[in-house]
């Protein structure tokens, strides 16, 4: 019963997210908007983490399993990536390279600059 | 087969997989043997060697996928356990996300040109630095293909994991709270796990970074991309 009570507070903001998302006609996705909504309801206490401990436990253990599906309708994209993977993953490798060193140069200057 | 027409075959599958990559993962330790991808290569290699139709898969597939949409609205709860450590160094942190994320966006979209990538994937491999909830989520928001994203999303996370520290050896980001939030931003919650070995300040400030990424890209990629 507990845990059923608990996933309809993650439920009820999930739907109330999909909302605010038809609402505000916005690009945002309804599922980042309910985590938008959640933070904001953490913060102010209205949700405490104890009401929502052990559905957060099971959905963050399993966050990878989660996933498998959407990463199996690749199968349904072969053709589309077919002869092109060797770019593809050269792409990723220097993408995210620059992605570290941009980020970890910026915080590492701003932080030297607070601190003078 | 009519026995494969339930939603128990989904199911099952997946779990059984996912099981293997976890026993295989917690035994050798390699970064890349990450329990996601054996669990994708797993499923894909049964359904292509036994010829079975997606769509049988997809009855238990589909129950799986449900779980991804709660799962992104909780991710809220790892980012409110951090938020001190993000008042604390706000303007620097917020600061190398935006920058990151927007390298991240604009890198793709260069280099796929450069490359000769077809539009299509293309775009899908432009939220590969977010963690994948919200990546599948910008996929479909700005026209790509959501298995390509996954693909690429793990991918980019193992790679994160594997090179990162090296990475910023070689670029002296020695700063903890920079390597952890360079490592959250450009490889989310696989390289996350990497940053958590690092230290505990590397592996908070990488957890705290996948979910700002996340929101950050999800704003910046539709208006960057019109933009390019």
């Amino acid at each position: 019963m507990l845990i059923l009570r608990q996933f309809l507070i993650v439920l009820a903001v999930c739907l109330s997210g999909e909302f605010l998302n038809r609402l505000l006609n916005i690009s945002i996705p309804g599922n980042v908007l309910g985590m938008i909504l959640l933070l904001t309801l953490l913060l102010t206490g209205v949700i405490k983490l104890e009401m929502i401990d052990k559905v957060t436990k099971f959905l963050l253990d399993h966050l990878a399993f989660f996933f498998i599906p959407a990463g199996v309708g690749i199968l349904n994209n072969v053709d589309a990536i077919r002869g092109q993977w060797i770019p593809i993953v050269t792409v990723i490798i220097i993408s995210t390279i620059l992605v570290i060193v941009t980020t970890g140069i910026t915080i590492q200057l701003l932080k030297k600059k607070e601190s003078v | 087969m009519d026995i494969l027409d339930t939603p128990y075959f989904g199911l099952i599958i997946s779990i059984f997989f996912f099981e293997i990559g976890l026993a295989i993962y917690k035994k050798t330790k390699i970064t890349l043997l990450n329990p996601l991808l054996i669990s994708i290569v797993g499923v894909v290699a049964v359904l292509t060697i036994f010829n079975i139709d997606m769509a049988y898969y997809n009855q238990g597939g589909n129950l799986i996928l449900f779980f991804l949409g709660p799962a992104t609205v909780i991710l809220a709860v790892p980012l409110y356990k951090q938020i001190s450590l993000l008042k604390k160094n706000f303007v620097p942190i917020i600061a190398g996300i935006i920058v990151g994320s927007i390298t991240a966006i604009v890198s793709v979209i260069v280099l796929t040109n450069i490359f000769g990538i077809n539009d299509a994937v293309a775009i899908s491999l432009v939220p590969k630095s977010v963690t994948t909830p919200i990546g599948v989520e910008i996929s479909r928001q700005i026209g790509g293909i959501p298995a390509i994203t996954v693909g690429a999303i793990v991918l980019t996370g193992i790679l994160g994991a594997v090179i990162g520290p090296g990475v910023c050896k070689i670029f002296k980001i020695k700063d903890e709270v920079a390597v952890g939030i360079a490592i959250g931003t450009a490889s989310h919650a696989l390289g996350t796990t990497k940053a958590m070995e690092l230290g505990e300040t590397q592996g908070a400030m990488s957890s705290l970074a996948i979910g700002v990424a996340g929101l950050i890209t999800v704003i910046l990629a539709p208006i960057l991309i019109n933009m390019l």
